[in-house]
């Protein structure tokens, strides 16, 4: 490895665009390198007679001398290096994937293995280090993996395997354990999105056949998750488990089971809290909303997690927050929207007076959708008394004319609504800021008495506090 | 207890008393964050004004059953009540702090659940050791069997401190809790498990070190996460240092061995990263032995990150290198891949080597270096990434000592230029405060010859920030080559500029002034700074003129009460009447004398220059 590592700057030299590509390249190989420490010399494969040339009862023996073939992992960084035997190899797998599409009859006992063991070879490595620390999945470009060219067949064939009719799981079982699923896991933080396509379908086939596995990719998911939002933030492949998920929690059996819930409020909603939400909101949303259509007492301590949750300095979150509430309020219970109106409506309110006029538009859009307005109204005594404050002072203060407009809007379906309650309001406006004002006068009062009071025990028995 | 009641209270028998808790309550309950917050800050405040009693009886009940709140409100909280003992009636009643703490050390979100484990692991040491029996134990045992992960993790980072002083009865539970720890379910505290395993085995009695420890560490280094793993590693480092040396070929080395071939580059990274810190743990005998291939492989990793960490290793690695083979060791072995990460692939790997490798000087002597090293030196010195070669030249002090700087003089002139053009601002910013340390080991001649006009030349760059280091490394070389070299060299050139046409760098001699003054001395300061700034009052431009107001304020300390007086005041009473506002505000500001730059000089001077400054100040007022 070293010797080529000497060899190449005179090259990169040229320009700076050469030389980034060059730095790319070099850490792919390096990725795969550690696989191939062993191997200096050339790779020889002795080929073999084609899966249909040979007499039917031959095939069998023939496949699995065939995925022993496949189990060679070559270098693709070193693009010179064993051409035709990369060749070889991927028409090889080529013909795999039809065999296995195709063919009755071949998937003996002994072939479970070899499967196995072909796939893991292939496809289980340590990723490489990322190329920059501070890599940003929503600006930089992904490093795209370098033996895809194998990789995507050994993905594909593996995917033909799992949902061939012959596939017995039963016997499967042996190999693809835990550890296998561990080490599936792991790659989801590929930074090729193709890659991690490919594994949302295999897991999702792996955990759709395997029932005994299916408790333990749940929890090594969460720990996954629980590892993203408390320590590391980094893990390419959230959006893609999330997907996954989306499709199990649907499955779930009524009554939840208390390990579903907790999984809800402990793994899903912390996950609102990191920096990359947008990049798997979406799937998150979905899921949530699943599990709320599932179990809609679950509506209250989903709502107050998002509220506590909720972003303080971020705008855009803050949009994708008020954007997945709607989607939970499109399918709440009369009865749910009653427990949490008004401390939600607290926050609506506040996100309706943000400077910032994308939150104030994304929250008064609330007012067009039908559901929410039936909502509203059924409850307009309490939750126009927490709205009117800030809209009052927006229709008169906002520096965005389109808010103003909306704001009006509202202000004018609130006045349909209710209009003695309205009126009263807005006859009670000026009175209720100044108690506000004098509450914070007092308040202030209270701090200083308080700090002549420490002041005043502070010298009666001096040496209490260590300084 | 209620706010409103207990104000009410307060109000009818006119017990002042009751004040704080009752505007505690309230502000807790206020909408605003901040506001909660604020009362968390002030609750010892809060506290000491209910004295230790109610603050045990009420005020911590309180606490601990109706705190759910924002996790930055939990942060303050889990951090007073770590400074809390004296509050509630010091070292007796420190238990009383437990549950609150323990309950913050269950939470989610990791800053508060760690900041309540700190807190914790503080007042642990206020415990009696019966009170740490009866009290703190049974709390770490509860942490360590919670149902959810928090807890377990949180539990890890207390065994420690009560295993000293408790008997030997809870000491084998702890051992056996921590055991159970080790081997987690969840991948989450396993890994603050192995955090602790070096703190803990501290602790431990040596025979647990060997039976227990050992096979806990074994365990964790070959855990199937690598983020455990590597953790081991750094245990590896405290465990190593503990045991008797005959003791580490079977209990450590095949765990260490295995790491450092670990098919996770994190954990070969982690290897290189402790590199030092391992090669003092195990000794110089295991060093030769093992350590040099292992030190070698990861110099040739296939990874460039952990290629990176090995290179920032190889001084202290060398330089702790048993003394007796130490050169031949180098020379045959380590440097061999050091002349390969010379020409790496990767920028990083070569800037970490480059930080290092003058040290190598020194460990290898005279005429190795000049053998050996130098033409690794130059290389680095041309290489095309200008971290690499700041690095280099940022470290010439080793090398000077060696072989003297001029061997590299040669070769060094063009580098420097070419940074000191570099199109990038920060590059030419980090060359410029090299300079103080090049001009010093360089000499005044060479400096004069090669390197003056450079420093020149920045003052005229186009980055304000250029400008601004480039008077202060003036001010550095004045200090260093004395105000003669100043007035025939710099001085002249810096106040010619003050005829330039363009604005900015007439303010740069402004600068330059108000940087040199002092080095240069009240005689150079006062014959021909001090006529150059009074007839740049008259630019055309205000901010040209302003400056003028503030470099007067500036110099005025080094100047005598008779140029003060005849030559100061009139210009600056002439700005203070300006028509533009800045110019008017800044010439007010020096003669009052508001904003005198005490702070700017060094403390010893600072009596000196502010009695002077009071002198300045009558004598300006007075006249």
């Amino acid at each position: 490895m070293s010797s080529a590592a000497t060899t190449a700057p005179s090259v990169d030299k040229v320009d700076g665009f050469s030389r980034k590509s060059v730095r790319k390249a070099k850490q792919k190989r390096s990725q795969s390198s550690s696989q191939f420490r062993s191997q200096g010399k050339p790779i020889e494969l002795t080929p073999l007679p084609l899966l249909k040339d040979v007499p039917a009862s031959e095939q069998p023996e023939l496949f699995l001398k065939k995925l022993q073939q496949c189990c060679t992992v070559f270098d693709f960084m070193d693009t010179l290096s064993d051409l035709k035997m990369k060749e070889y190899k991927r028409s090889t797998l080529n013909e795999l994937v039809d065999y296995v599409t195709v063919s009755r009859g071949y998937l003996t006992e002994q072939a479970y293995p070899e499967v196995v063991k072909m796939v893991s070879h292939n496809i289980f490595r340590t990723l490489p280090p990322s190329d920059s620390n501070e890599f940003d999945p929503e600006e930089d470009e992904p490093t795209l993996e370098a033996s895809w060219p194998h990789l995507q067949l050994v993905y594909e064939f593996f995917i033909r395997f799992l949902e061939s009719q012959e596939f017995q799981p039963s016997i499967a079982k042996k190999y693809i354990d835990q550890k296998f699923v561990l080490q599936l896991l792991e790659l989801f933080d590929s930074e090729d999105p193709r890659e991690r396509d490919y594994l949302k379908t295999v897991l999702h086939r792996i955990y759709g056949k395997f029932l005994g596995l299916r408790a333990f990719i749940r929890k090594q998911i969460n720990n996954i998750f629980l590892r993203f939002v408390y320590e590391t933030e980094h893990f390419n492949g959230v959006a893609e488990l999330l997907e996954i998920l989306g499709s199990i929690i649907n499955g779930f059996a009524l009554p939840l089971k208390a390990e579903h819930k907790q999984f809800l409020v402990k793994v899903l909603i912390p996950l609102h809290t990191v920096r990359s939400l947008s990049l798997f909101h979406a799937q998150l949303a979905y899921c949530i909303v699943q599990f709320l259509e599932k179990d809609p007492t679950l509506t209250e301590p989903v709502i107050r997690g998002l509220l506590k949750f909720w972003p303080k300095t971020c705008s855009q979150k803050e949009v994708m927050f008020l954007g997945e509430l709607e989607e939970i309020l499109d399918v709440i219970e009369p009865t749910q929207f009653v427990k949490i109106q008004e401390p939600l409506f607290k926050q609506i309110s506040r996100c309706v007076s943000s400077p910032h006029f994308q939150v104030a538009e994304r929250a008064l859009y609330y007012w067009n959708n039908e559901y929410i307005m039936s909502l509203i109204e059924e409850n307009s005594s309490v939750i126009l008394p927490i709205m009117f404050a800030s809209l009052y002072r927006i229709s008169k203060e906002h520096w965005n004319p389109a808010i103003v407009a909306l704001v009006y809007n509202v202000l004018k379906a609130f006045m349909e609504m209710n209009s003695t309650l309205f009126d009263e309001l807005t006859a009670t406006y000026k009175s209720d800021r100044q108690r506000e004002k004098k509450k914070e006068k007092e308040r202030e009062e209270l701090w200083k008495k308080l700090e002549d009071l420490e002041l005043k025990r502070g010298l009666r028995s001096d040496g209490i506090i260590p300084t | 207890l209620r706010g409103g009641e207990v104000s009410k209270m307060a109000g009818a028998d006119g017990d002042d008393s009751l004040y704080p808790i009752a505007v505690l309550i309230d502000e807790l309950r206020n909408e605003d964050v901040q506001l909660r917050l604020n009362s968390i800050k002030k609750l010892s405040t809060i506290a000491l004004a209910l004295g230790v009693e109610r603050t045990r009886t009420e005020l911590l009940p309180f606490l601990t059953d109706t705190i759910y709140d924002e996790d930055e409100v939990l942060l303050a909280l889990a951090e007073q009540l770590g400074n809390f003992t004296m509050l509630v009636g010091g070292p007796e009643y420190v238990h009383c702090l437990l549950p609150p703490l323990e309950s913050l050390a269950t939470v989610e979100e990791t800053v508060v659940r760690d900041k309540a484990v700190e807190s914790l692991r503080k007042i642990s040491q206020e415990h009696s050791p019966v009170d740490l029996e009866v009290h703190f134990e049974p709390l770490v045992k509860r942490l360590a069997s919670g149902d959810w992960f928090t807890s377990r993790t949180s539990a890890c980072g207390l065994f420690s401190v009560c295993y000293p002083r408790v008997s030997s009865t809870v000491k084998a539970e702890i051992r056996q809790h921590f055991r159970t720890l080790c081997s987690d379910d969840t991948p989450m505290v396993r890994r603050a498990a192995a955090s602790k395993l070096g703190e803990f085995a501290k602790v431990l009695e040596l025979e647990y070190v060997k039976s227990d420890i050992i096979s806990l560490f074994t365990a964790l280094a070959s855990d199937e996460q690598d983020s455990v793993r590597l953790l081991a590693v750094e245990a590896c480092v405290s465990i190593a240092t503990l045991l008797p040396q005959e003791d580490l070929e079977t209990l450590v080395m095949p765990t260490l061995r295995q790491a450092a071939e670990d098919k996770s580059w994190r954990v070969r990274y982690m290897v290189a990263d402790k590199f030092s810190e391992l090669q003092k743990a195990v000794g110089p005998e295991i060093t030769k032995n093992d350590l040099v291939p292992a030190f070698q492989n990861l110099l040739k990793d296939c990874e460039a990150e952990v290629r990176a960490a090995a290179a920032n290793k190889v001084k202290e690695f060398c330089e702790n290198l048993p003394e007796d083979n130490r050169e031949q060791i180098i020379m045959t072995h380590i440097l061999p891949c050091v002349k390969e990460l010379v020409s790496d692939t990767n920028q990083h790997v070569k800037s970490a080597l480059a930080s290092v490798i003058m040290g190598l000087s020194t460990i290898l002597g005279k005429d190795n270096t000049i053998e050996h090293l130098l033409p690794l030196f130059l290389a680095q010195l041309k290489d095309e990434c200008p971290e690499v070669r700041l690095n280099i030249i940022s470290n010439l002090d080793c090398v000077n000592e060696v072989i003297g700087i001029r061997q590299l003089s040669q070769s060094l002139l063009p580098a420097i230029v070419e940074l000191a053009e570099d199109a990038k601002w920060r590059v030419r910013l980090a060359i410029i405060e090299y300079m103080p340390l090049l001009a010093g080991q360089l000499g005044v001649e060479f400096f004069d010859e090669k390197l003056n006009t450079l420093c020149m030349a920045w003052l005229i760059d186009h980055v304000y920030a250029i400008r601004e280091a480039a008077t202060c490394n003036l001010m550095k070389l004045v200090e260093k080559f004395g105000a003669e070299w100043a007035q025939n060299t710099i001085v002249p050139k810096v106040l010619g500029m003050a005829n330039d046409p363009n604005y900015l760098h007439r303010m740069t001699t402004l600068f330059c002034i108000n940087a040199l003054s002092k080095a240069c001395g009240q005689e150079i300061t006062t014959k021909q700074m001090l006529p150059v700034v009074l007839k740049m009052s008259n630019d055309q431009v205000a901010n040209v003129r302003f400056n003028v107001a503030k470099s007067l304020q500036k110099i005025g300390p080094i100047l005598d009460s008779n140029a003060l007086q005849t030559e100061v005041k009139p210009v600056l009473e002439k700005l203070a009447s300006d028509t533009d506002m800045d110019v008017k505000y800044f010439a007010q500001e020096a003669i009052s004398g508001k904003s005198f730059p005490i702070t700017e000089y060094p403390p010893e001077s600072r009596q000196h220059f502010y009695k002077i400054f009071i002198d300045v100040q009558d004598q300006l007022v007075n006249v």
